[in-house]
């Protein structure tokens, strides 16, 4: 029983070692916290329930892509009998003008990289560059 | 219970006659349905060109330029990696299938504005493996770009070189990006769509609204009193390779 100090010393410093991350996160308080996104401060509600967007805003995107490109029909209209154009820059970011403070943020938090931006433009980046 | 032999096949027998009936029924139903939307005024969109009217400006590109700003087409000086829309050609070489030496002064080595023919019989839509290209009821040789592969099939099936392959990062050679329309990138296939998004909103193409001689007319073929079925009962007008069999829907007025 002489080594008793000896394994619960190394018992602790292992626990320690694999538990390490989850200490870590906490510490930095990086892990469990939502990105605070930038919402839209003229408009109250999107194209659909906040909850609904948040869930499936990648589905609807790309139906409204088939739905132009495929089938020249380029009117949304929404649940409370709005009428919106279709249009990733010009309807989605009219609103929501910072793309940055908006959908990047959240993209980043979740690690998704939509490659839509490759052809499709901020048009905050445009007038940057203009001036 | 016991079921006879004779109960069986009058059961069986019934429930196939039910079966067949509800069948045909839908089927009914269904052809009703889709028989529907098949009426209404058709539309076939197409463009009268003028050559001599759009001689009439000398050097004139107004149509090229309102074209290339609102579609966002990049300018390439290194001819290997031109991305082109609508630009002008030699008389001669848009239209190698007249075989005529003596072609008269008025167009002898003059440009002619070409562009996509948004043919009846389109070669480009025949090869394409993935449906990015198609023919729309309206006419239209539509391009969905998110579907672009970059094989480049119709780029050789295409008689006319209407289309052209971003070999390059496009980006950088916009000079100056109109956010309303998405760029292309590296890797696709670009081309005119007659300004869809423009008709979509009412709207005339960008080129020909843009031509201050009024060289370019748009319109619907199927509508008999259009401006553009009157100017071809008024003139005789040409199209380009016509003996390809591919029904260009661009005309020239000679
Ligand atoms: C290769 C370039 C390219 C990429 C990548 C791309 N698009 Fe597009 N997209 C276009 C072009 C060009 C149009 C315009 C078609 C037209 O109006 O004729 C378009 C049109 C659309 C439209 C309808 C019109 C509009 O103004 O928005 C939607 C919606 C759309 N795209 C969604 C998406 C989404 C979502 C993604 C990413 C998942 C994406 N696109 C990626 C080129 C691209
Ligand atoms: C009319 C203006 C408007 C348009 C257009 C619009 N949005 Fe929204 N959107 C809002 C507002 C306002 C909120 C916040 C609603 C709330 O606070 O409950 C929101 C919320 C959202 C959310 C949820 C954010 C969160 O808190 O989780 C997403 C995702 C979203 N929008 C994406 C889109 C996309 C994608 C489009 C284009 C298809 C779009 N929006 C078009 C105004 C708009
Ligand atoms: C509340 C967080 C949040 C916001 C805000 C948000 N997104 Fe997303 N988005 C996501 C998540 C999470 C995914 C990945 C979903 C998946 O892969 O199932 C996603 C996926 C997408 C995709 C599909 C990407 C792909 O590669 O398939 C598109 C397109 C997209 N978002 C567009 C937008 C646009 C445009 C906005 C801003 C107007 C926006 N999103 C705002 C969380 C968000």
């Amino acid at each position: 029983m002489r080594d008793r100090g000896l394994i619960f010393t190394g018992l602790v410093l292992f626990l320690g070692l694999i538990t390490f991350p989850v200490w870590y996160n906490l510490a930095s308080g990086t892990s469990s916290k939502p990105p605070e996104l930038k919402l839209p401060t003229t408009e109250k509600q999107c194209v659909a329930p906040t909850e609904t967007m948040r869930m499936s805003h990648m589905e609807m995107l790309i139906t409204w892509r088939d739905q132009v490109v495929r089938q020249n029909d380029r009117t949304y209209v929404a649940a409370d009998g709005k009428r919106y154009d279709m249009s990733l820059t010009n309807t989605c970011l009219k609103c929501h003008d910072n793309k940055a403070e908006f959908c990047d943020k959240c993209h980043d938090y979740a690690g998704v990289k939509p490659y839509c931006w490759d052809c499709h433009i901020d048009p905050k980046l445009v007038q940057r560059s203009k001036g | 219970m016991t079921i006879h032999r004779r109960t069986f096949l009058g059961v069986a027998g019934l429930s196939a006659v039910a079966l067949a009936g509800k069948s045909t029924i839908g089927a009914l139903a269904k052809a009703g349905e889709e028989a529907a939307p098949a009426a209404g005024a058709a539309t076939r969109w197409a463009m009268v060109i003028d050559p001599q009217r759009c001689l009439r400006k000398e050097g004139c590109k107004d149509c090229i330029g309102a074209c290339d700003k609102v579609h966002n087409v990049p300018l390439f000086k290194d001819k290997d990696h031109e991305v082109k829309w609508i630009w002008k050609e030699p008389f001669e070489n848009a239209f190698t299938g007249e075989e005529n030496p003596y072609t008269a002064e008025a167009l002898k080595d003059k440009p002619v504005l070409v562009f996509c023919n948004h043919c009846d019989n389109p070669p480009c839509v025949r090869v394409c493996p993935t449906k990015a290209t198609w023919k729309r009821e309206d006419g239209i040789v539509m391009m969905d770009w998110h579907r672009c592969i970059g094989c480049r099939y119709c780029m050789a099936a295409c008689p006319y070189g209407s289309r052209s392959f971003n070999w390059l990062d496009p980006r950088p050679r916009i000079p100056a990006l109109d956010p309303e329309f998405p760029t292309r990138t590296k890797g696709v296939v670009e081309k005119c769509t007659f300004c869809e998004e423009r008709l979509a909103k009412g709207e005339q193409p960008a080129c020909v609204e843009a031509c201050p001689e009024k060289a370019l007319v748009f319109g619907n073929l199927d509508d008999p009193a259009s401006e553009v079925r009157s100017l071809l009962r008024e003139h005789f007008t040409i199209r380009r390779k016509p003996e390809l069999g591919t029904q260009p829907e661009i005309y020239y007025i000679v």
